[in-house]
């Protein structure tokens, strides 16, 4: 059986009729065992729509379409309850805020087996809390034996973030989804938590889906990267490629805004606007108002995601040589 | 659980995308302000000219006794001691609006300053006022009403300022705890750094904040007070027989609860709907205030 | 507790001569509960220089930061602004102190009241100061014009606005009284990163323009870095590092700036993963706070927290180590 997730064509819209906000409209991923996928993206592009949207943790009023596999399984076609022996079991959900997503009121160890339980994977009292404190050793908390027993606002905020990944992990899910899982936390101790993701990934085969705006957090985990804006992928490829020589003029933006020693102050490269909402609308390239490369057919109609290198794509006419009529310079594509 | 926000902390903006294309800076009225807020004002008026237009309401016997409704040309019927029951209902409304709008409106005034002072006042101040206010939470309105009947005599005044007293703590606490709320955030640190004093701090950026939340809540203590008003004269306090007020209507007519029930249920169903129609007007001003932060 | 002696460095020689702005000395902050937020902070700031002050939570950025808006009195030192201990302002020194240095918050959802309009909030600043109605009117448009939004803004609340439009609006609110110092507390941390962009030009550009000196205060060295003339690194309430920002950048001093430094994205470093959690302000480690986690401890550590000395000229930091960051090891590449 592979454990591997594959998205196609996913489409995500609150609401309906009028007031219906398409937050994700067409995204296509695929991770294998022990693979590593980035989405990449601002505020209202869809990312952690696009992650919600796979664990179907919205309700009524949310229409979902395309198809997202996990291994053999269809999960959009599922009924709600195996979706919910799913949810935990064959695939764990990291949120941002762990304060949140403890229960103030329990202690960890009691949360922590409770998953295990739910899920049996440990028949009873005294398995269960054994396989906990193991847990909470693998996710390298210190004192296993005293965070058990402690609540949530006792311990600090890595530790905390900790517990989520122990208790997300707990039952092996075949693959992790990590949604913004360091923003909430300081850069000394993010490091420590991205390196913990790589470590549980590599003993286990895991996949991971990691949604972040911080492209160090991206560099950082490796794997391949899927940039998001709109609710559409703009450009997909290995991470290390990509943001090394990005071909989407998003992209580079991007990353050429990152203030970075010797670029003179004031003169910080800048995408002109600001990014869309979730789920406001244009007609072609969504990232064509502010696109110095913009051509008219642009705004026409959103342009396809398409092969711009091996294993990269880029859905930009102007970048990937579709012809518009022209085909970008080399300095434009490393302006 | 909203399950249309992102979960992204650098946001962008919290606004659902449609209201910034349209013209940002019409409001919509909420129908209930329509509404209530016409039926209210037909009672502030019906309290203003009531005396005048109801013509004869003291004498007795004027009709026969105990008429039911809409018989003899008495609409509403006449109560025990023959007199029109509607006519009695339109005069009684001045004091019983006065009895219930005027501490309302002087206790949210008193209070409000109070509630909002304490909270922008140090530490000790606060405290001070607090438990002052306290004291007076704990204070059974009708002993005061007793006292202050006994200093001025029984009437609607008497009424009025006993409501006023009551009702300032009650309303200083809503005050005091929304400015507090207010504290950590960042533009009451951002004010303070800009070198206003702390009265204008508290006009301009806490009253803003304060005024919704107060405002609902006073409109809910109308209804109270006008079943206060009532209690006031049932026992004495307030209207003397042969005045009307609705609340002494009630008690007055209660004896001829099992031969002629409506006589004494027509005044309490009136200060119902009355208590009615300002809770409602609270929700649709609630609504009103609310609006501007949708910008809907 | 190790009590460690206070050291202020002294401004090197070639160091102009003229009065630093905003001179902050020795200051210490105990909380109710014993924590000690802030441990003997010096800083100075020069008139049109940016101080960066960077830190992780429980470094005392905040805590230091209040201090020196007089938000928040210190237990100990003092606080001078050209010249004058602000402390022990009242009255009218006081209101003209807030004039000349203001604030722009963290957060763009709450650093704007969110019942008045641009207008209201700005305007109140400027009446605290005596701008009259017609000052006012003339003004508040240049204001936004200036921050780069359109003056119809002015009508608008804070729900119609992006976090980057609040951003602006917020500094336009701190420029109304024409101040000279401007404190920007993580102005930029809440934003997306395209948009950042945008402001941090903003600040630079006003900062050419006005002559403005701004305390900048951030948990992004790479951020503080690129805005600041000279960088503070703090750590559990003190100190650690403080130098001219390319030489913190280029040669840090502190392992704990260089774990920092190494974790800023697109920069070909190895990320250095620190062991241990940051340590409870309340119960901190005795002698060096960073030595629980610091990977070049010694038993010296453990005994006094080193005090600022001078590394090269103008550049102080408080380890045993005279060059940390050669010393760090480094992980193997990913």
């Amino acid at each position: 059986m592979s454990s591997h997730l594959k998205v196609t064509d996913l489409h995500t819209t609150f609401g309906s009729g009028e007031r219906a906000v398409n937050a994700v409209r067409g995204v296509d991923l695929e991770i294998e065992p022990g693979g590593t996928y980035v989405l990449l993206g601002e505020s209202g592009s869809g990312k952690s729509v696009t992650a919600r949207s796979i664990l179907r943790l919205y309700q009524s009023g949310t229409t979902i379409t395309g198809s997202v596999r996990l291994g053999d399984e269809e999960l959009t076609a599922l009924p709600e309850r195996r979706m919910r022996q799913l949810r935990g079991l064959r695939i764990g959900m990291v949120p941002q805020d762990p304060t949140g997503a403890l229960d103030p009121l329990r202690s960890i160890g009691s949360q922590l087996m409770e998953v295990l339980r739910v899920h049996q994977i440990a028949p009873d009292r005294a398995s269960a809390r054994k396989r906990a404190v193991e847990l909470l050793d693998r996710v390298g908390i210190a004192d296993p034996q005293r965070v058990i027993k402690a609540r949530p606002h006792m311990l600090s905020g890595g530790m905390r973030q900790r517990a989520v990944i122990a208790i997300a992990i707990a039952c092996n899910p075949d693959v992790l989804i990590a949604d913004e899982p360091t923003t909430a936390l300081d850069v000394t101790v993010q490091a420590a938590v991205i390196e913990l993701f790589r470590e549980l990934q590599q003993q286990s085969e895991m996949s991971l889906l990691m949604v972040t705006h911080d492209v160090g957090v991206a560099e950082e985990l490796g794997g391949n990267v899927g940039v998001m804006y709109a609710g559409r992928l703009l450009e997909t490829g290995p991470i290390r490629e990509v943001l090394s020589a990005p071909k989407h003029p998003y992209t580079q933006g991007l990353l050429a805004s990152l203030p970075m020693p010797g670029v003179a102050r004031g003169h910080l490269q800048v995408i002109p606007g600001r990014p869309p909402l979730t789920g406001e609308t244009s007609t072609g390239c969504a990232f064509a108002d502010r696109c110095a490369l913009a051509q008219e057919s642009c705004r026409t109609a959103p342009p396809p995601l398409v092969e711009v290198g091996t294993g990269r794509q880029a859905a930009c006419p102007v970048v990937n040589g579709t012809p518009v009529g022209r085909t970008a310079t080399s300095e434009e594509l490393s302006a | 659980m909203s399950t249309i926000t992102t979960t992204d902390l650098s946001v962008e903006t919290p606004a659902a995308p449609r209201s910034r294309r349209r013209n940002r800076t019409r409001r919509q009225i909420p129908a209930g302000m329509y509404v209530y807020g016409t039926l209210a004002l037909l009672l502030v008026v019906l309290g203003v000219i009531g005396p005048w237009i109801a013509g004869n309401v003291t004498t007795e016997n004027l009709g026969q006794r105990l008429l039911g409704m809409g018989s003899g040309g008495h609409l509403l019927g006449t109560d025990g001691q023959g007199r029109d029951v509607l006519a009695r209902l339109v005069a009684g409304a001045r004091p019983s609006m006065i009895s219930a709008l005027l501490p309302v409106i002087i206790s949210t005034a008193v209070g409000s300053l109070l509630g909002i002072a304490a909270g922008m006042a140090p530490s000790w101040l606060h405290s001070l006022v607090m438990r002052i206010l306290d004291v007076f939470y704990a204070f059974p309105a009708v002993l005061l009403a007793i006292a202050i009947a006994a200093a001025l005599g029984p009437g609607t005044s008497t009424t009025v300022i006993s409501l006023s007293v009551v009702l300032v703590p009650p309303i200083a606490r809503v005050a005091e705890t929304e400015t507090m709320r207010l504290h950590g955030a960042d533009f009451m640190e951002a004010a303070q750094a800009s070198g206003a004093g702390r009265a204008s701090i508290a006009a301009r950026q806490v009253l803003p904040n304060v005024m919704p939340t107060l405002l609902v809540y006073a409109t809910s203590l109308v209804g109270l007070a006008l079943v206060f008003a009532g209690g006031m004269s049932f026992l004495g306090l307030g209207v003397a027989p042969p005045h009307p007020e609705w609340g002494q209507m009630i008690n007055e007519q209660r004896q001829y609860m099992y031969t002629s029930p409506m006589t004494a249920l027509i005044p309490a169903i009136v200060i119902f709907g009355a208590s009615l129609v300002f809770n409602q007007l609270g929700d649709a001003l609630r609504d009103l205030l609310d609006i501007r932060r949708t910008g809907r | 507790m190790n009590v460690v002696l206070a050291e202020v460095p002294a401004l090197p020689p070639e160091a102009p001569a003229v009065r630093p702005l905003l001179d902050a000395q020795g200051l210490v902050k105990v909380f109710g509960t014993g924590v000690r937020a802030v441990s003997n902070v010096s800083l100075t700031l020069q008139a049109g220089q940016t101080l960066g002050i960077v830190g992780e939570s429980g470094c005392g950025k905040s805590t230091t930061a209040k201090m020196l808006l007089r938000l928040l009195a210190p237990d100990e030192g003092r606080v001078f602004f050209d010249g004058e201990d602000i402390h022990q302002m009242r009255g009218r020194r006081l209101t003209e102190l807030r004039r000349r240095l203001q604030v722009v918050p963290q957060n763009p959802q709450t650093s704007l009241n969110p019942r008045l309009t641009l207008e209201q909030s700005i305007a109140f600043n400027m009446r605290a100061h005596g701008y009259g109605a017609a000052e006012r009117k003339r003004r508040i448009p240049e204001l936004l014009d200036r921050v780069g939004l359109d003056p119809s803004y002015a009508a608008r609340y804070p729900h119609q606005m992006s976090g980057g439009q609040l951003q602006r609006a917020a500094i336009a609110r701190a420029l109304a009284t024409e101040p000279e110092v401007v404190v920007c507390d993580e102005a930029v941390s809440a934003l997306d990163k395209s948009v950042q962009a945008q402001v941090l030009n903003l600040l630079s550009e006003l900062q050419q323009e006005l002559g403005l000196a701004y305390l900048f205060i951030s948990h992004d060295l790479a951020v503080v870095e690129h805005i600041s003339d000279r960088v503070a690194v703090m750590y559990l309430g003190r100190v650690v590092e403080e130098g001219p920002a390319d030489q913190v950048w280029n040669d840090p001093r502190h392992p704990y700036t260089a774990t920092l430094l190494s974790s800023t994205p697109g920069v070909d470093r190895n990320r250095i993963v620190l062991g241990g959690e940051l340590p409870n302000p309340a119960n901190p480690p005795s002698g060096c706070g960073f030595r629980t986690r610091c990977p070049l401890a010694t038993a010296e550590c453990s005994e006094t927290w080193p005090n600022l000395t001078v590394r090269t000229p103008d550049h102080y930091a408080s380890c045993v180590h005279d060059e940390p960051a050669s010393l760090m090891p480094m992980p193997a590449t990913a």
